[in-house]
């Protein structure tokens, strides 16, 4: 495969910022690289709703005035680290004067008035953004079938699916589209995507990131983050959107530490991190129905950690198997009220019936997929009159249970290790039929969502032929040591085989026989 | 815990306005009720005595300044209507027309 020396997506953001500032290309030859790229295999990978092509080549113009200004003052080390990045947002993400469905027919058409304030840390950052990345229906699903505009491949396997639902970033960046890309995680969606391409996702503490302008899901549990090639990478765009903003009162007035000076570029000093770390490993998360090349690779990487110093803990999170039915309350009760919004008179779809009622049943029902009806239903049928104490206030018992397990734990360990996914991809269609095989997915994600947790996941291997993700879980506003075991991780496998092999069917991206994602996805779910 | 009928499932698609198919009624029938067999699970435990959990992370007193700022403006804020009439959303009546003059408000 070709290297950075002549095709600069290949590289990672930090090598990319260089590379602008020696000179090497210009920002705009990094976006235009970029968005060629993605643009010539969209059709094959379907991972991109929308592309911006016209403002980020403007961004990309501005960034190569700013790189030219102080190289001339001498001043290159003043330059903000992202300057120039190629990064992807969400199709949840609202931007003003740009479209945003949130993966759902019902926001078809529909254009920002504001920008959210990601977007508006990220400009000011000076990263581009080269468009919006496909999902599962308002977040909701772990595969990104669950998309009104159809499903995103993985670039490992384009017959499966890249998980969810921010498989579009994930496959995004998998596939070399681009070196960043921001994704929510209510669930699971960022970490359980990241393990299923090979990348790395993190789900930050809740109340780290403002979720003002972002579509909302499940608002007790949903946090944004990042996905990078690499643990730094994606330490540098966490940095760049963390912290307080008095437009969300969720997020917390925590100081946001400086992570990449606390991640060693040195492979040995960053391994030597591991030295007395105390890792716990919760029995509960091999859980029945995980696959066994997924627990060897999971076991293996236990082991590596170990001969490198770390001590394992063996630890009992008892209330795990709760998490899934505690999860399945709480989250839809949240999103059928949030998703009450969509009414069809202020935005969005609108269906006219004649009367206000017949509007409203038209226009969601319509206008919402399979999916998202069944959330919307569980949870009004959790909060309705009669239910709600046997539902979503025992959820919420049961919610105060689960984070008990996490602080007892942490008492005695600096992290927990365990698998991201109990899976690798599974093929389009497999789970499609069965939402609780579907929910089954995020079964070692969503009590970190539950306890409020922040969680990365990291690639640790492939199990037939497909990628492995490694969990970390931390205290409550410990991502630094999260990225700093990560990274250790990172550096002890550094010389591994398999983090030399690209995705497998990356070939196949370019060739113009390739079926569009759609196709294989109503394929596999025909009758046979 | 519960099962739901045929018609509480379309008691609650109507709590939630969401006009179904009868297809669409039928399959949420099946899986509704396949979804709220894995929460009978949550019967095991014995919660009398503790105290729901609503936010993990405890933060108190969040509040702004009280300082007048922009909102969105008119034109923004009805970009994205089906229907508009000068500054105002349409929507359809809720009241029957009649010949009534309108009561002051």
């Amino acid at each position: 495969m070709s290297n950075g020396a002549d095709d600069p997506t290949r590289l990672h953001a930090r090598d990319m910022a260089a590379g602008l500032r020696s000179g090497e290309f210009s920002a705009r030859e990094l976006v235009d690289a970029h968005l060629a790229l993605a643009q010539r295999q969209n059709r094959a990978l379907n991972a991109w709703a929308s592309f911006d092509d016209e403002r980020a080549r403007a961004a990309a113009d501005v960034a190569d005035a700013r790189v030219a200004e102080t190289r001339a003052a001498g001043e290159l080390e003043e330059l903000p680290p992202l300057l120039g990045i190629p990064v992807a947002l969400k199709d949840l993400v609202v931007t003003r004067g740009r479209p945003s469905t949130a993966g759902s027919r019902i926001l078809a058409g529909f254009v920002g008035t504001y920008d959210a304030f990601i977007a508006e840390r990220l400009d000011a950052a000076g990263a581009i953004v080269l468009g919006k990345t496909n999902m599962d229906e308002f977040a909701m699903g772990s595969s990104t079938e669950h998309s009104a505009w159809g499903p995103t491949s993985n670039p490992w396997d384009l017959g499966r699916v890249p998980g969810g639902s921010s498989g579009g970033s994930a496959s995004a960046v998998a596939a070399f589209h681009v070196p960043l890309a921001i994704g929510t995680d209510t669930g699971g969606s960022i970490r359980q995507p990241a393990a299923l391409t090979g990348t790395v996702g993190l789900k930050p503490t809740y109340g780290r990131v403002s979720r003002y302008g972002i579509v909302a899901f499940a608002s007790s549990l949903d946090q944004i983050g990042p996905f990078g090639r690499d643990v730094r990478d994606a330490a540098a765009l966490l940095q760049v959107i963390a912290g307080r903003d008095p437009q969300d009162s969720t997020s917390a007035p925590e100081p946001v530490p400086d992570y990449l000076g606390e991640l060693a570029d040195e492979d040995e000093a960053a391994a030597a991190h591991l030295r007395g770390l105390r890792l716990g490993l919760p029995r509960e998360y091999f859980v029945k129905g995980m696959e066994p090349g997924v627990e060897a690779a999971v076991r293996a990487a236990v082991r590596d950690l170990e001969a490198a110093g770390a001590e394992i803990v063996d630890v009992s999170l008892p209330h795990t198997d709760y998490g899934l039915a505690t999860y399945y309350i709480i989250a839809p009760a949240e999103a059928s009220a949030n998703l009450a919004r969509y009414d069809g008179v202020r935005y969005g779809l609108s269906i006219r019936e004649g009367d206000v009622l017949a509007d409203y049943l038209a226009t969601r029902g319509r206008g919402f997929g399979a999916e998202v009806k069944r959330r919307i239903m569980l949870g009004t049928y959790a909060l309705s009159a009669g239910y709600y104490d046997a539902y979503y206030v025992k959820a919420q018992k049961v919610r105060t249970l689960i984070k008990g397990d996490f602080d007892a734990a942490f008492e005695q360990v600096d992290a927990l290790v365990a698998p991201t996914s109990p899976t690798v991809a599974f093929p389009f269609g497999a789970r499609l039929q069965d939402p609780v095989a579907m929910y089954l997915s995020d079964a070692c994600t969503l009590p970190v969502n539950v306890a409020g947790l922040p969680g990365i996941s990291v690639p640790c291997g492939l199990s037939e032929g497909l990628p492995v993700g490694l969990q970390f879980i931390g205290r409550a506003w410990d991502e630094t040591g999260l990225f700093r075991v990560a990274r250790a991780y990172e550096a002890i496998t550094a010389a591994a085989e398999w983090r030399a092999l690209e995705p497998a069917d990356l070939g196949r991206l370019d060739d113009p026989s390739t079926p569009p994602a759609a196709e294989r996805l109503t394929r596999s779910i025909a009758p046979t | 815990m519960a099962t739901l009928s045929r018609r509480d499932v379309e008691h609650v698609a109507h709590l939630a306005r969401l006009g179904l198919t009868d297809d669409e009624l039928a399959r949420l029938e099946g899986q509704l009720n396949h979804i709220l067999e894995q929460y009978l699970v949550l019967a095991d435990l014995d919660t009398d005595a503790i105290a729901p959990t609503a936010q993990t992370i405890a933060v108190e007193n969040i509040l702004r300044e009280d300082r007048p700022g922009t909102s969105l403006s008119v034109e923004e804020a009805l970009s994205g209507a089906a229907e508009r009439t000068g500054d105002h959303f349409v929507v359809p009546a809720i009241l029957a027309e009649s010949d009534e003059p309108e009561s002051p408000a």
